[in-house]
């Protein structure tokens, strides 16, 4: 096996979470590599005008997704089934090459509720432990709101987020979010202007009595220079924004915020076409010595490192830990071991709205995120979930990213898929079509988690990462509740006809569906060796200098969009480290 | 708004983008002439992959999926068997896109995915001749020789799965030729379908023109330019 020159520190993956860890880590002054297994990518050439305007590579066949050939996951519903390979793209989207999901993702940049944080002592204290089911194992973050507050604005600024405060320095704000925690400024950018339908949805939310705002978005709405000296471009809602890479440099991503500083620095450098198989450890087991690798010829190499941040996608993350023996392995048998546990997704509903030809929706013009507006009454614990019995919730959003014809031509209920009968409804509805969401939370359960696959292997003949995951009442209950006050909403918008599309009791979870991309959990952060893998600064318990970044540290899931809150959370995690960890390397918590 | 989107020299910018838009990523200057050349090179296509017995299917099953008519151009116009043709031939057809390492296990339930050991290419070669059996089985004549009401009466069975083929799950088998049917109608004219933009300009997409700042200030207001393509084609 090759070695290389040792490094300060290593991290794996080279997308939001890796470019963050990468600029902070490098401003003091360490040495830093960042390996990533796919390729470089940038808005030139790879993202340019226009070429990516092309709905068939990019939406249908996935140009930025992983390659599931190469390396997929196997899901089953329960424990004891055998499970199988997602041999083709539905439920979520993986990404690959530098910027990693982050380059098509929608920009949706939202902030946790602060209740979100503390979310078993929250629920217990107001609804009492008995509120929560007994198999239901949610818990507290183990940093508080006030404390992340900072660094949730910290990213807001390198992202150039647009929208308009709700909860300003404790003062509620006209037009923004009023459920928000509260921050200590206003976005960077204002809102991008609502699309049609967005209007047609505030409209109505507000005679209902609900206080819409515009989504937070991380597309610009205006040319904006980042604390980086980054430049971003004013969105034109060309709608290719997720799913695609944008060609405006209005979306922020790696590329459009953090990049054309990093890879400048002189400490810093990136090695592609490497793909990590293990953090290896010293014979204490206490210690991780670095990573092995597998580079782009196909050969091992060992890469020396004094820290590793493990900074991939969430299940990434999780296989890695796994294949690596860091952290006991999860057994839902026991409810013991942390690697694999709480993994979590997001319950989602969609109601088309079919009006009539007199309303030029204009599907396709639209932004990722912008544009879009929401309702949060209904989200985290907005409302008082005692009469309800269920924990949890989800915004309302109404607006539109796109028109593409493939993937988001809609068709009234009961027109046939095919034939004469469906090209008359699709020339019929495509102008005058809308969507009102529903995106919601899912708690953590003791049978839902991940683990190695024992039969199915990725292209270097390591095991698969396998899901458990099948819905609980819990979210039946959520969806059916904010579905219902979405279906307010639509009716107030008065289309001509409105279709559903809802997760019933008895409906499995359906990987053939895209819901979204917000898996989350198996590496979670907490309180406690016993029931989390991290400690509140994303440190692993068990080698301190191993810290894992991203979604795979929520103990449940949030009614949110998650990037928001990992990039925040990377902010906090590398504060630490630059403050406490290498003046002094060990555990940063006592146990 | 302090976004300022109506400020003369942004307004200015836009104009001109738009206006000189059909010219970025031009090949050369497309005339109606070369337009029509590309509908009688669809006709006279010759498949790569596909036999002539499979043509001749895949011809007759996406004229009833989409069928021509005043409402717009039907799926054989639009070239969709040349663009399904095509796609057999890139690693999508291949299923160089998907994993395809066993065991397969086909009969899981369904919520958990495709399962088959079929590449698209091999859900096609193989699909097409056990509807073809089952078709002279039944009417004594392949696919393509029936009539337009008989064809579509074998497609709602295979959609439905009330026709039980040997090789494969008829929906399996279905699923995929109406997937791929509408991409042809709807994707970029690069790929070979989707002629002259005739399903985009069935339904009001304008493609590849993707810049609407100043339109998101004119809400409900129908927007009135046709589409482009990627290569810079106007219809």
């Amino acid at each position: 096996m090759t070695r290389m020159k040792p490094v300060d520190a290593v991290i794996v993956g080279f997308g939001w979470t890796g470019a963050i860890m990468g600029m902070e880590l490098t401003e003091t002054g360490l040495d830093v590599l960042a390996l990533e297994r796919g390729s470089y990518q940038d808005t030139s050439p790879d993202w340019v005008y226009p070429n990516i305007a092309d709905e068939l590579a990019y939406g249908i066949r996935g140009k930025l997704f992983q390659s599931l050939a190469r390396e997929t996951v196997t899901v089953r519903h329960a424990v004891g089934e055998a499970a199988v390979p997602y041999r083709q793209y539905g439920s979520f989207l993986l990404g690959t090459n530098v910027g990693g999901a982050g380059t098509h993702w929608n920009g949706q940049h939202y902030r946790p509720s602060p209740e979100d944080l503390e979310f078993r002592s929250h629920i217990a204290k107001r609804y009492g432990e008995k509120f929560m089911p007994a198999d239901m194992q949610i818990q507290d973050y183990g940093v508080s709101y006030d404390e992340l507050e900072p660094f949730l604005d910290q990213f807001e600024y390198v992202c150039g987020t647009s929208g308009r405060a709700g909860n300003l320095d404790g003062k509620l704000m006209d037009g923004g979010n009023p459920f928000e925690g509260v921050r200590k400024r206003g976005y960077p950018n204002p809102p991008v202007a609502d699309t049609h339908s967005a209007r047609l949805f505030a409209d109505a939310a507000k005679a209902l009595g609900h206080k819409p705002f515009p989504q937070p978005a991380s597309n610009a709405s205006r040319p904006y220079t980042n604390p980086y000296g980054v430049r971003l471009g004013p969105c034109n809602l060309c709608g290719y924004c997720e799913r695609f890479g944008c060609f405006m440099y209005s979306k922020a991503s790696p590329q459009t915020t953090i990049l054309p500083v990093l890879m400048r620095r002189k400490n810093f450098s990136l090695r592609t076409g490497s793909h990590v198989t293990r953090i290896n450890l010293d014979s204490t087991g206490k210690r991780a010595t670095g990573v092995t690798y597998i580079d782009a010829q196909g050969q091992q190499v060992e890469q020396p490192a004094a820290l590793v941040i493990v900074a991939a996608f969430q299940m990434h993350n999780v296989r890695l830990m796994l294949l690596s023996g860091i952290g006991k392995p999860y057994d839902p048998a026991t409810g013991t071991g942390v690697i694999g546990k709480n993994y979590a997704y997001q319950m989602m509903s969609s109601i088309g709205l079919f009006f009539d030809k007199d309303t030029a929706i204009n599907p396709f013009i639209g932004a990722g995120a912008g544009g879009s507006q929401i309702v949060d009454d209904f989200n985290s614990d907005h409302f008082d979930h005692g009469p309800h019995g269920f924990i949890g919730g989800g915004y309302i959003i109404g607006g539109q990213t796109g028109g593409r014809p493939i993937q988001q031509l809609a068709v009234p209920p009961g027109t046939p898929a095919w034939g004469a009968a469906w090209k008359r409804a699709a020339k019929d509805s495509y102008l005058h079509t809308t969507f009102v969401g529903t995106h919601g939370s899912v708690m953590a359960y003791r049978d839902r988690y991940l683990d190695l696959d024992p039969t199915y292997k990725d292209a270097f003949g390591q095991p698969l990462l396998r899901i458990t995951f099948d819905w609980h009442d819990n979210e039946y209950k959520m969806t059916r509740f904010v579905t219902d006050r979405a279906l307010a909403i639509v009716e107030q918008m008065k289309p001509r006809q409105h279709s559903l599309t809802i997760r019933k009791p008895g409906d499995h979870y359906d990987i053939r569906q895209y819901q979204t991309t917000h898996t989350t959990g198996g590496v979670i952060m907490g309180t406690s060796p016993d029931t989390s893998a991290l400690n509140r600064f994303q440190q692993s318990w068990d080698v301190h200098n191993v810290f894992v970044t991203g979604a795979s540290a929520f103990p449940q899931n949030l009614g949110y969009n998650p990037t928001g809150l990992i990039g925040g959370l990377t902010y906090w995690s590398a504060r630490a480290i630059r403050d406490t960890y290498l003046k002094n390397p060990g555990p940063m918590v006592q146990t | 708004m302090s976004s300022n989107p109506d400020s003369p020299s942004r307004r200015d910018f836009l104009r001109h983008s738009l206006a000189t838009l059909p010219a970025v990523g031009l090949l050369g200057p497309v005339t109606l002439a070369q337009a029509q050349g590309a509908t009688t090179e669809g006709a006279s296509y010759a498949p790569r992959y596909f036999t002539e017995p499979e043509w001749a299917f895949l011809k007759a099953a996406v004229d009833r999926l989409i069928p021509a008519g005043d409402d717009g151009p039907g799926a054989l116009e639009s070239g969709v068997p040349e663009f399904i043709d095509r796609e057999m031939e890139a690693a999508y057809g291949h299923g160089g896109l998907w994993y395809m390492q066993g065991p397969f296990v086909p009969d899981t339930p369904p919520t958990l995915g495709y399962q088959l050991r079929f590449t698209p290419r091999e859900l096609y070669r193989t699909g097409i001749a056990a509807v073809d059996g089952w078709c002279r089985k039944q009417h004594d004549k392949p696919f393509a020789a029936l009539e337009p009401e008989a064809r579509d009466d074998v497609l709602h069975q295979l959609e439905k799965g009330t026709v039980a083929l040997e090789q494969l799950p008829a929906t399996a088998f279905f699923g995929q030729l109406l997937q791929n049917t509408k991409e042809g109608y709807f994707a970029d004219p690069m790929y070979g379908g989707n002629k002259n933009m005739g399903g985009w300009k069935m339904i009001g997409f304008p493609g590849a023109r993707a810049d609407y700042a100043d339109w998101i200030e004119q809400p409900g207001k129908a927007y009135p330019f046709g589409p482009v393509s990627i290569r810079g084609d106007k219809p």
